[in-house]
Parts: C-alpha cells; structure tokens; sequence
C-alpha cells in the first residue's frame, strides 16, 4: 500500500489505541511490555484469567494468539498450546467471545494468527469479528507486505493496526515497504528461528532496530527470543517495547491450571521489571 | 520465468501466480532466500552450462530418458490402451530425482552447504539424500513418524546414503507435518540451508522450479509416443500428491489440444468418508505451506487430517498451478480410493510383472475401474508410473490382508481370508 493510499484510509482507531500504550510507557521511561498468550489455553476461563493476571503484572499490550493447526512461525511450546486448545475443541468463534469478554481491561490487545484463518473466514468478515470483540490489531506472522493489500483494505475499514514482522534478513527495500505498510508498529524478529527455542541474538538484532528507524517514526518492538527479566532488559535498551510469548505460555501450562494466573503475574511482573531497568 | 502455457500467459503479470493461485505467505525471514532462489534460477534457466550439465547427470546418472512402455495385458484388462511412462525405473526408484538433481545444482550454485528435505513415501527424501551424497551436501530430510513405520524400508535407505531423518511427532505424524518442521528448521538455518522442496508446492518460486524439472517427463513422453505409437494420446493420467509427477507429465501436453489431463487424487476411505486426501475434490481455496491454493481446511481454516493408504499422497494440500488446471477447466481431477489403490498395484504386479508405486498404483486402480467409462471405446492414454512398489510391499500385505505366500513360506501364517483377499477386480 502506498503512502498515500494510509494517508486516505487515515490512521486506523487500533493505531491510537496501541501509540498511547506505547506512548505511556515512553513517559515512563522505559520499554512497553507486550504480552503474549494463546487464547483458550489451556482451557477458557483459565486463558481470561490469565489474561487479567497480566495487566494486572503490568503488561502493557495483549497478544492473542488464536491457534492454528500448522504454526510454522512457533516452537514446540506455541505449537502444544495450538493443539492443546484445537483438541479441546475450541473454535475460532470461542475465542473471540473469550477476547470479548476482556473490555474491562485497559490495554489495547491485538489478535496474532496465520493467514490460513483470516483467509478462511474472509478477511472483511474476520476483521469485521475482531473489530466487535474490541481487538485494535493483528499480527500475521505469514503475511508479507507484497500478499497483504486486500488484507490491509479489510483491516483499514474497521479501524485495526496490522502489524509487520521485520528480520534480520530483510533488506533495505522491504524495510521500507515494512516501516510504511505497517501500524502501531513494527516487530523486529530478534533472531532467526521460530517461537521459544533458540535465544536472542543481540548484536544483529540492535542492528536491525536501528535499520527498522530509518524508515519509520512508528514503535519498534522485539520479539522472539525474549524470555526473563535480563533478557527484557537488554532489549529495552534500544527497543521501544518488548515481546514475550513462550516463556510466558510455558508459564500458563506447566503445572495445576488453577496456580496459572499465578505464575503467569509473577513472570510477567518480573517482565515488567526488566523492560524498566534499561 | 518461463511461462509457457496459455493457460497460464493471461496472468503472468502477477509473478509467481497461476490464475489466483500461488503466491509467497511465508515469514519474512524466508524472503531473501525465495529471492535468491528466484535469482538463481532466472540465471540458471539462461545457462547453458547449467542445462547441459543437468542432462549429461539425467543420462549417465539417472537413467534417462525413462521407456515408454505399451502394456498390453493390462490395457486388455482395461479396455483402455495404456502406455506407462517408467519413472519407476529411473535411478532411485520414481521421478523424484528429476526434480532433486536440477535443485542440488542450484543450490550449488547459491554456495550453500546444507539441503533440507520433508518427505511422504520417502521417495523424495531417498532423492535428496542421493544427491546430497553426489554433491557432498550435508542432508537433513524430516519425515512423518506414521511414515517412517510404514515406509521403513526408506528410512534405511537414506541413512545409508548419510542422511540425517527426522522423525516428526507433532500433528498427524505425516507429510504435513514433515513440511512444517522443515519450515522451521529452513526459517532457522536459512543462510547455510537450502529447503529442497519435493513437490511442486510451496511459496513462489518452487511451483515454477519443480514443474519445469519435471516436465522432461512429458517431453520425453510426447516423442516416444508419437514415435513408437504414433499421434498423439487421447489422456495423459498421473497420480496428485503435491502435484510434482503429475504437472510434470501434464506441462508438454497443456498447450496440446484434445489432450485430457487427468489427475487422480486418493479418496483414501472414499470422498465424504472424512479420510481421504482428495484436495481438489473435497477441498477449498486456503492458504497452505507458503501459496494460495485448494487444501482440506474446516470452516475456521483449521487443516483437516488427510488420509491415505498411499503416504506419498496423504497429504491435505495440492500444488498452486493444479489448482489454476482445475478451475481452469483444462486439467480433470478425479480420484481413487485406497482399495482402487490396492487393486492397482495387484494388478499391475499380475499382469505386467512390475510392482508400482502405491501413489501410481492409485492411477492404474482408477484406470482400471473407470477408464473405459470415462474415455470411451479405442482410447489410448499414457500413465505416469512414477515410482516402484519395494517401499510398500510390507504395508501393502498388511493393509489388504493378502496371504501372498510370504506367510506360508516362513511358518508365520497368521492370515485370514478377506474381502481383498482375491485377484479379480
Ligand atoms: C512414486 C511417487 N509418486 C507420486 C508421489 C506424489 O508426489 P507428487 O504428487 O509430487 O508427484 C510420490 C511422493 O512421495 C511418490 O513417491
């Protein structure tokens, strides 16, 4: 999409929502703290818990990871959740009533899926559901700028953020197509690999914020290979937020389901500490 | 690109599509090496260097150019006259090599130490492993953990040309599933490793790549038969799994008129049973494995299990330009089920002294059922045997319950009669 054609559309409402998130944060001195956590798992009134247990930490933007049955951007943690709430049962449906259910909390929350749902459904119809269940953004790990117009006309018409990933590996041009085609803002990929196996690779991935900066003013947030509170701390040093998903899902599902909101607020609180101790 | 079909002329302005189909949804850590790969092959395909290289190793390596053979015994049992195209007798044993060797020089070409394989049957993971050796390639080649037990017999074979296998657990244990972890470790090791994809699937440009390697298999098959039969036939008929044999042996005939492409998928327990792998006739338009094409997906997009007997074609997805032939109109899909399978492979060991492949076994049991219906009297059709049956005769036997001597002759009989325990169709 081109610069013009955003500029028409105007920033979508998700937009807003996610800068005054990050823009608390910045206020605050410190990197905002993104949280990831698949919907539903392990199992749905467990996942709102959860969720709630995380604002209350100190998370800053939610991450709903709604599951798909061939996450080929997730390690063996995302993947077991993925399957865990697939054979529950649990549909696409569902999970947008669990996201519905969490107005009451004050963070903006952005809906993580692969294309392969969005597409399904039909991208007017799924954003249409997204919009109503209060999401202000997605992030479609397997959607790049060149296949994403149609998606980013249907996202654009009920006010969502689409968020780009960025990588280590992309060059120049796509950045400028990622930094200009992406909104609320753009996630660099903090190392080369999926979800929750491999750790930060920190060097490369300074170096790619800084590339990232060259071509948008919007947040640059680091995902992938963050996992503990030195690791969220290393990264807000130079990122203006920070992303954790697997260790945070390991959290969730290790152990008494009852004791998950617990040990998910005592992970994320030390999170929080980590993205302020820059 | 070469684009070389009508069928596909109207819409080369979209790089990397066949109509609607096709495409490139894959993370962004994946985009440099599809542009290179694109690059390296764009310089490849104008090098002459690279083509005669590639058929010098086709003849003095691989076996080709393949027969093609009238088989007459089965052509009387079917009412049909069939000519089979002998992939099956091409180094490694199916037409997956074709594809393997152009994919090892390019990947030579890019200066990469590492190829990736995912593999059903483990005929293209035996491919892989074979040039990796003949390359001096480090070779890791994933595979579904229900297909290492049914396809043993492959598994033995690449390590013994110094492949690493890796057994998938996760999801349905099969074809899919090998994709997806081979994905992962591609997304992962991607500036050492080149993923050597095996079908003609996949984001842009691999449909394009598989298909223009295979199709040495229609173009050796458009001579002989206008040599050895004369004219040209009334259909060309090959088995779909991801669609490598069968676009392969339909991509010299696309712009030949009045030559029907059939492509028979596995109906595994039958169309509608809920395990089949029949994509083109149960499936609908989705996003799978990096392109826009048809796939089994439920109504929230979630990727049906599929189903067959065959684990080369026991796979949910189909290539993108399959695809475009079927919406097209110019490509026929139909389908077999695991028992036209069976009956396909028996009859072709009877009848013509060659154990098929169970993937082509599914082309022979749909020819043999339904051929003469569908093509009429005094047809004449070429089929892609494209690979042999050793991997599948232990499953085979065990699947259809057939006391074929084996039992007998080792004091182990511990079969009942069935209702597949007979020869006639
Ligand atoms: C002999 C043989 N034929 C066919 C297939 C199916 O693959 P494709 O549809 O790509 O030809 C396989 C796959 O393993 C195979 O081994």
């Amino acid at each position: 999409m081109s610069a013009t054609d955003q500029a028409f559309r105007g920033a979508p409402a998700g937009a807003d929502r996610i800068a005054a998130a990050f823009a608390r944060a910045h206020a605050e001195d410190r990197a905002a703290l993104v949280v990831y956590l698949t919907a539903a798992y392990p199992d749905v009134a467990t996942s709102r818990a959860c969720y709630e247990a995380a604002v209350e930490a100190g998370a800053d933007i939610l991450e709903i990871g709604l599951p798909f049955s061939d996450p080929m951007m997730d390690g063996p943690i995302i993947q077991a959740a993925n399957q865990h709430v697939l054979d529950a049962g649990v549909g696409v449906a569902d999970q947008l009533a669990l996201v519905a259910s969490l107005t009451h909390l004050d963070v903006p929350k952005l809906a993580m899926t692969y294309v392969t749902i969005a597409d399904t459904r039909g991208y007017a119809a799924f954003a249409a559901e997204l919009a109503a269940a209060d999401v202000s953004g997605v992030i479609l790990p397997d959607l790049p700028v060149a296949e994403a117009d149609p998606w980013l006309a249907a996202a654009a018409d009920h006010g969502l953020a689409t968020v780009f990933l960025a990588s280590s590996v992309s060059t120049e041009e796509r950045l400028a197509a990622i930094g200009s085609a992406s909104s609320g803002w753009v996630y660099a990929a903090g190392l080369l690999g999926v979800t929750g196996v491999k750790s930060l690779a920190s060097d490369v991935t300074r170096q790619l914020v800084t590339a990232v900066r060259r071509h948008t003013d919007l947040p640059v947030a680091v995902g992938i290979g963050v996992k503990d509170r030195a690791s969220a701390a290393e990264v807000a040093r130079y990122a203006d937020g920070v992303i954790v998903g697997s260790a945070i899902v390991r959290a969730a599902g290790e152990g008494d389901p009852a004791g998950a909101p617990e040990r998910v607020g005592a992970l994320v609180r030390e999170l929080r500490a980590g993205v302020a101790d820059r | 690109m070469s684009i070389t079909t009508p069928a596909t002329e109207a819409t080369a302005a979209r790089e990397g599509y066949f109509g609607a189909f096709g495409g490139q949804y894959v993370p962004e850590a994946l985009s440099g090496a599809l542009t290179q790969l694109v690059d390296a092959w764009h310089d490849a395909e104008h090098d002459p260097a690279f083509a005669s290289e590639l058929d010098d190793l086709r003849r003095s390596y691989g076996g080709r150019p393949t027969p093609l053979y009238r088989a007459g015994r089965l052509s009387e049992e079917a009412g049909v006259e069939v000519w089979l195209k002998r992939e099956d007798l091409a180094h490694t044993g199916s037409h997956k090599l074709n594809n393997v060797v152009g994919q090892a020089l390019l990947t030579r070409r890019m200066g990469k130490p590492r190829v990736i394989a995912e593999t059903g049957a483990g005929q293209h993971g035996v491919a892989t492993a074979t040039a990796a050796a003949l390359f001096g390639l480090e070779c890791t080649v994933y595979m579904g953990a229900e297909d290492c037990r049914r396809q043993r017999l492959n598994v033995v074979r690449m390590q013994l040309l110094g492949a690493e296998v890796v057994p998938v657990e996760s999801g349905t244990r099969t074809l899919k599933d090998a994709i997806n972890e081979a994905m992962r470790d591609w997304v992962t090791n991607v500036d050492s490793t080149h993923y050597l994809i095996g079908s003609a699937m996949g984001p842009h440009p691999f449909p394009t790549i598989v298909r223009e390697l295979q199709k040495v298999i229609s173009i050796e098959a458009k001579e002989q038969f206008a040599l050895q039969a004369g004219g040209v036939p009334d259909a060309v008929i090959a088995c779909v799994g991801g669609g490598s044999n069968a676009i392969g042996s339909f991509a010299d005939w696309i712009a030949v008129e009045g030559v029907e492409l059939i492509g028979i998928e596995a109906a595994g327990e039958g169309v509608g049973s809920g395990r089949s792998a029949a994509t083109i006739s149960e499936g609908r338009e989705a996003v799978l494995h990096g392109s826009r094409s048809i796939a089994l997906v439920d109504e929230d997009g979630q990727v049906r299990p599929a189903h067959s007997v065959s684990a080369g074609l026991d796979y949910p997805g189909v290539g993108p330009e399959h695809a475009h032939l079927a919406t097209s109109g110019r490509g026929t899909y139909l389908s077999a089920t695991d028992d036209d399978a069976l009956l396909g492979f028996r009859r072709t060991c009877e009848l013509e002294g060659i154990i098929p492949a169970l993937e082509p076994a599914h082309a022979v049991g749909w020819l043999l059922r339904h051929g003469h219906d569908h093509l009429g009297d005094g047809a004449r059709v070429i089929l892609t045997m494209s690979g042999r049956g050793d991997k599948d005769v232990d499953e085979v036997v065990e699947v259809a319950g057939w006391d074929v001597g084996v039992a007998k002759a080792f004091g182990t009989d511990r079969s009942e009669p069935t209702d597949n325990d007979r020869s006639e169709p």
